[in-house]
């Protein structure tokens, strides 16, 4: 615990911990000391010099050291000549802060005078109004009467684009560098910066393509103007007319917490998402969230969505009624005496995943989760990251390591926060920075902010974590299946940071894994978090980078991956059911005479070759929950309305089985959990209203007052909960056998990666991303090029699943040798695990 | 004045001091080798503590004590502030080009005190041509074995980089300066932590201003109680003033601390232009308030404690002389011009006040003002006062504080013509 220190703000005495900034001191006894370029998630630059308050110290005798006392008693205190920044002056034992004095309103009053003097006239127009820190400081403090003649103003460019995304008006900044310090700080792309000085100071881009970060949307909640402002919302609506939803993002297995704003058009009467903004919560995403996550919901409003029932007749889909397609659909399964297979996509909900394991159990049909391309969801529920973990915070103690994983590509919102534990300097400078351990095939972005970077060939990530193992363990083979480092001087350097850490959290990713591997990997890791007792504990045990937002759900609710594909999976069954999930647009393609049932929200490939489809509603447009990968259930709202011939999964499959006579129709969502937590163990604690619940968050960002900017913070919709592992239930645990895994060979072997701006079909649609969003391509070593003669930006051909395809090379010093990086939903066949692969340019003059 | 210290080629017999074997063959670089092959970093900071030395670049904080607060922690780095930015100061310049050795040494002495393995100096963008030839004159340290590895045989190491500005006045200031070595854009730092705790790359750090450093081989090869005697006890040794305005003989002239203005200006530069009357002094460039030009004033001795008594700066002792003929009204919003296109937009105040009290003062200056705008004037100088992130902003309300103070005449002046013109076209 941090010694806490006695401070006396306007005459009232607040205890704070040592180290409180003044401003941060006051916040706690709800004084809002007025701000604008600090920001409790940045370091203190002192620039707008809004917070300056009185400040006085205790006078000591200059030989004693003894406080001096008043005649009344009361401590004698030394008050500074100047005011004081109170976002940069850290409390000391007996200080005392004036906030109301004539002094202090009057410097207030000066600022915002200032900064009005070049300040536009926008608000009538302006994004921000309705939540804009300078409009309601303004209000507050400003002084009514304006002394500044209007001609002398500077009139300056108000449309600046800072890349496709990020616009920038410059005559609202009012230079605060929130932006650039947002970037510099916490994301570590510097892209943005100031440019001139004094009045013509001015963001800038320096990147090609402008503003190129994952993070960019992030700087439009946090500037406390209307100055940055996205593509995406900028002039679209005015904050007051828009309807609030609490909800989760969908894109990957960190379960970003999101706030929907939706309006209502006054033209066709028809509700739409204005807006994505981040919703605090400090354990998850703090207030920030990825672009992905930001920009891509485009697809819950796209044209090809599913609006009714459809069953086929005469070879062709035709719309019908829920009544005619359930009652086939369940008389098709009852039919099929058990011969049935049922594919649930990862990206479900927890409900919808419970209800179509339910349906598909009851017949006794075998279910699997889509894609499952990953292992170890099982070794997770045992041994998972230890409940209030947060990775932001992890210090010096703890060691992280990451294999296999591009973690900015994979999962953002969790390389942002591993790279504040890594890099992050304390006031101990860098005696508080966890060590970071980055075991890949190739370089990544974690390697830059790593302590410690491991290299492997593709196919060695379970020896290498084997040999980490045995360094570890100091060449006795207590751990499992572990082998010697071979006298690898990274493996023993990282062995020794794990051996010196108390705390051990291992972060394992897909990158070039098949399930079987994947499996491996996952327990060689666990074995060696089991032996050094890493586990059952925060700040310890596994985390999984999952494919989708639900994947640990999946797991959960028995909807686990079958290691084959859909192909092999659904071979002998005469019914196949699908829920979001499209193998046959993924190139593993159903049996021609099986009975096909899809529920979906597009019309996939899958979808239009099905015998029945059932429209399903996206997640923005009902309730549900998702578990993150490190096991939190958060639970998200609806924000859209819909027609009511489309419905939520989960009651799709219990209506089925309703029909069928084998089970209820829940009441709704809420009650489809109460059933989840009293048949799945880990949930047992788990309702819709443990999951809204809300705590004091710190650093108090958001509501209301806008105190820092942007009303999207404040999270009314609930923290989630994270489900106790077993061995956080009281289990034991014990390491299991690492099963060993057959390599592929060829002279170039294909390696399945992650990259963020991938073409799946729930991205592919936000238009506005689509100039980030690349063609399908592949990466390829400098030196294979120069064999196979590729030149960068090449079209090549590839024979991958047995097909063709065409695509893009790009040449690379990063990718090793022998390696054909081939990115996941890029249009192409679904690639489980690494394939050989032979490369041939397309000549495009004898083609034609 | 019988020997120059710091201008030290202009003694005779010591014209061709640039010139490495000139300065070696009269003494050069014995202090720096005594220093690095007899004495610990410890006694070095002790001598320059002893000597009373104040730091030349503008502030006058005592330079061994500022050596003294260096942080536990390694690297460590020093710096030469040779960005002369101040309006009316050249004295670091005919230094560098004149007398080059006696300025690397002392920064080299500096470096050893502090530990530094490596050293820089930062010149203004505009001494790029110098800069190349301090270079070479770093290149033949390093053959001479005075700079490099293991120097004279012992464990001590150093290097001189050069690191040339891009043109901000601001840059002279010490952190905004580090900003500027480490690529980034040159705005200030906020203080604490000072750079001897977190300085270049966060690391400990020395910056000194070039003349300061000049000092520093004549206190070690002379000892501190001989440096005190030249000055007064609180602003000991010599100093370069930067003579310039309407003086007659303009220029350069280094006098112990503690001389009076009327010595400067009537005895040695031979009074004023044209003989008129002497207006007004700008002690410390466009930074500190003007001085009227009263006896009172004339006499005061020039050294860090007594110029503040009558209400200015000695600052880098770039002093610029206004004769009868200076509006100052006018000379209030050249200043306010400089300060406008130098402020560097970090902080509220500075920023937009320096572009509000430019205007205000154009406003004036062109006959277009009612004594409102100059009541404003005030208020906005009031405003930006004490509550800016660096000195800057408090210097830009120098020349608006003291002008108006001392010469409202001056500004009475456009008031009146201003509202005459009004009263003509209202005739008309
Ligand atoms: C706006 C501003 C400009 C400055 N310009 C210079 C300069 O050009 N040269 C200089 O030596 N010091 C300059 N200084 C002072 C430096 O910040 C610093 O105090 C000095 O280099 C320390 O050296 P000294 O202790 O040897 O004087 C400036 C300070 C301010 C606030
Ligand atoms: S940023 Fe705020 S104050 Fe500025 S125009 Fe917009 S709403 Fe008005
Ligand atoms: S764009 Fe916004 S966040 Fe960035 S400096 Fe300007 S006002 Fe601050
Ligand atoms: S006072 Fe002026 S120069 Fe100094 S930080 Fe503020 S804006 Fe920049
Ligand atoms: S200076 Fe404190 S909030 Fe900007």
């Amino acid at each position: 615990m941090t010694e806490s220190i006695l401070v006396n703000i306007d005459d009232k005495e607040v205890a704070v911990p040592k180290g409180t900034l003044v401003v941060d001191a006051a916040k706690r006894v709800d004084n809002d000391i007025p701000v604008f370029c600090y920001h409790p998630k940045l370091d203190p630059v002192g620039m707008c010099r809004m917070c300056l308050v009185e400040v006085g110290t205790p006078l000591r005798d200059k030989e004693t050291g003894e406080m001096m006392f008043e005649e009344n008693g009361q401590p004698t205190i030394n008050w500074m000549p100047n005011l004081q920044t109170a976002c940069t002056m850290v409390v000391s034992d007996g200080m005392c802060i004036r906030t109301t004095t004539s002094q202090v309103t009057r410097a207030r009053k000066d600022v915002v005078e200032f900064l009005l003097t070049s300040h536009p006239l926008d608000c009538p127009v302006c994004d921000k109004g309705g939540e804009c820190p300078l409009q309601n400081l303004t209000m507050s403090h400003g002084s009514s009467e304006s002394r500044f003649l209007l001609e002398e103003k500077m009139n300056i460019e108000k449309h600046v684009p800072l890349g496709d995304l990020i616009f920038l008006d410059r005559e609202r900044c009012i230079q605060c560098a929130r932006c650039t310090r947002f970037q510099d700080e916490l994301v570590g792309d510097s892209v943005i910066g100031f440019d001139e000085r004094g009045r013509s100071l001015q963001i800038i881009t320096h990147s090609d393509p402008g503003f190129d970060s994952y993070f960019s949307g992030n700087t439009t909640d946090i500037c406390p103007v209307g100055a940055l402002t996205t593509t995406d919302f900028r002039f679209g609506a005015r904050p007051w007319e828009l309807a609030h939803t609490p909800s989760v993002c969908p894109h990957c297995p960190v379960g970003c917490n999101l706030h929907i704003n939706t309006r209502r058009s006054g033209q066709d009467g028809n509700w739409s998402i204005k807006r994505v903004m981040p919703r605090q919560n400090e354990q998850v995403n703090e207030i920030w969230i990825c672009d992905k996550g930001r920009f891509g919901h485009h697809f819950v409003n796209n044209s090809d969505r599913l609006t009714a029932p459809m069953v086929r007749r005469h070879g062709e889909l035709v719309e019908t009624s829920w009544d005619v397609a359930l009652g086939l659909v369940s008389e098709k399964l009852q039919s099929s005496n058990g011969s049935i297979a049922g594919i649930a996509g990862e990206r479900l909900s927890n409900e919808d995943l419970f209800a179509f394991r339910n349906l598909i159990q009851v017949n006794e049909g075998s279910v699997s989760q889509w894609p499952g391309l990953l292992g170890g969801g099982d070794l997770v529920q045992k041994v998972g990251v230890g409940v209030d973990t947060d990775l932001a915070k992890l210090g010096s103690d703890t060691a992280i390591l990451v294999i296999a994983s591009d973690l900015s590509e994979e999962a953002p919102l969790w390389w942002f926060k591993v790279r504040q534990a890594a890099t992050k300097l304390g006031a101990s400078l860098d005696k508080s920075r966890a060590a970071l351990i980055v075991a890949n095939a190739r370089e990544t972005k974690l390697d830059k902010i790593a302590k410690y970077c491991v290299r492997y060939n593709y196919g060695d990530e379970v020896r290498t974590i084997l040999a980490l193992s045995h360094a570890v363990s100091d060449g006795n083979t207590g751990i499992m299946g572990s082998i010697a480092a071979n006298d690898n001087d990274d493996v023993i350097a990282a062995a020794k940071a794990i051996s010196a850490a108390k705390n051990l959290i291992i972060i394992y990713g897909g990158e070039g894994q098949s399930y079987a591997a994947s499996n491996a990997l996952a327990q060689a890791c666990s074995n060696l978090l089991i032996a050094k007792g890493n586990v059952g504990k925060k700040d310890n045990g596994l985390i999984p980078v999952w494919t989708h937002c639900n994947t640990q759900g999946a797991w959960d609710m028995g909807v686990k991956p079958a290691g084959v594909s859909a192909t092999e999976f659904v071979a002998d069954a005469d019914v196949i059911l699908l829920a979001g999930a499209d193998p046959v647009g993924d190139g593993e393609p159903l049996p021609e005479n099986s009975f096909v049932v899809v529920s979906e929200l597009f019309k996939t490939k899958t979808a239009i070759s099905a015998d029945v489809v059932l429209p399903a509603q996206a997640f923005v447009e009902r309730e549900g929950s998702y578990t993150t990968g490190d096991r939190r259930v958060q639970r998200f709202y609806p924000a859209l309305p819909c027609s009511e011939n489309v419905l939520p999964d989960w009651e799709i499959f219990q209506r089925i089985a309703n029909e069928m006579g084998v089970g209820d129709v829940s009441a709704g969502p809420a009650a489809v959990m109460r059933q989840i937590s009293l048949q799945v163990p880990q949930y047992r604690d788990i309702s819709y209203e443990n999951l809204a619940a809300v705590e004091e968050q710190w650093p108090d960002i958001g509501g209301e007052d806008s105190y820092y900017g942007g009303t999207g913070f404040q999270n009314t919709g609930g923290l989630g909960v994270q489900t106790l592992s077993l061995i956080e239930s009281g289990f034991s645990v014990s390491p299991g056998d690492v099963d060993p895994i057959g390599l592929a060979t060829g002279e170039l072997l294909g390696v399945p990666v992650t990259v963020l701006y991938d073409r799946g079909s729930t991205f592919v649609k936000s238009e506005i991303m689509n100039s980030r969003i690349s063609d399908p391509y592949i990466e390829i070593n400098v030196g294979d090029a120069l064999t196979h003669n590729v030149t960068d930006g090449d079209m090549v051909s590839l024979i991958l699943n047995g097909k063709e395809r065409e695509l893009i090379a790009r040449v690379s010093n990063d990718v090793p040798q022998g390696a054909v990086l081939i990115p996941r939903s890029m249009d192409g066949p679904m690639l489980r695990g690494v394939v050989p692969v032979n490369i041939n340019t397309i000549d495009h003059g004898s083609k034609e | 004045m019988t020997e120059y210290l710091l201008l030290r080629h202009r003694n005779r017999g010591e014209e061709n001091i640039a010139d490495l074997d000139t300065y070696l063959s009269l003494g050069g670089f014995e202090a720096y080798e005594r220093v690095v092959t007899t004495m610990t970093p410890q006694e070095v900071i002790d001598i320059v503590k002893a000597s009373g030395l104040r730091g030349r670049g503008g502030a006058g904080f005592p330079t061994g004590v500022k050596w003294s607060f260096l942080s536990d922690r390694f690297p460590r780095y020093v710096v030469a502030n040779s960005d002369e930015s101040e309006p009316g100061t050249f004295k670091d310049r005919e230094i560098m080009e004149q007398n080059p050795f006696q300025f690397l040494e002392g920064l080299m002495i500096c470096a050893y005190a502090a530990q530094a393995e490596v050293a820089y100096n930062y010149c203004r963008g505009e001494f790029w041509e110098l800069t190349q030839v301090l270079e070479s004159k770093v290149r033949q340290l390093n053959d001479r074995g005075l700079l490099g590895r293991r120097i004279f045989d012992t464990d001590y190491s150093l290097q001189i980089n050069h690191h040339l500005g891009a043109g901000a006045y601001i840059c002279g200031e010490e952190s905004a300066l580090l900003e500027s070595i480490e690529g980034k854009l040159g705005q200030p730092r906020l203080k604490p932590p000072f750079p001897a705790d977190r300085g270049l790359y966060q690391l400990p750090t020395v910056v000194n201003n070039t003349e300061t450093l000049t000092n520093v081989p004549l206190i070690i090869s002379r000892g501190p109680e001989w440096y005190k005697s030249i000055g007064t006890e609180k602003s000991c040794g010599p100093k370069i003033m930067c003579l310039s305005g309407h003086a007659k003989h303009p220029g350069n002239y280094e006098t112990p601390l503690g001389i009076t203005f009327r010595e400067l200006i009537f005895d040695l530069a031979g009074g004023i232009r044209d003989d008129k009357a002497l207006k007004a002094i700008m002690p410390s460039g466009a930074s500190a308030p003007f001085l009227p030009a009263s006896d009172e004033v004339l006499d005061t001795p020039l050294t860090y404690e007594d110029i503040p008594k009558i209400g200015s700066q000695l600052g880098s002792a770039s002093i610029i002389l206004l004769d009868e003929t200076v509006d100052i009204s006018w000379a209030a919003l050249k200043t306010m011009k400089f300060f406008e296109h130098e402020s560097c937009g970090k902080c509220t105040p500075c920023r937009e006040g320096t572009y509000w009290m430019y205007h205000l003062l154009g406003r004036i200056n062109s006959d277009k003002a009612e004594q409102a705008d100059v009541d404003l004037l005030g208020e906005v100088a009031q405003q930006v006062v004490g509550k800016c992130l660096c000195p800057l902003g408090d210097f830009a309300t120098s020349a608006v504080f003291s002008g108006i103070e001392l010469f409202q005449q001056d500004f009475n002046l456009h008031i009146a013509t201003a509202v005459n013109g009004k009263d003509d076209s209202n005739t008309k």
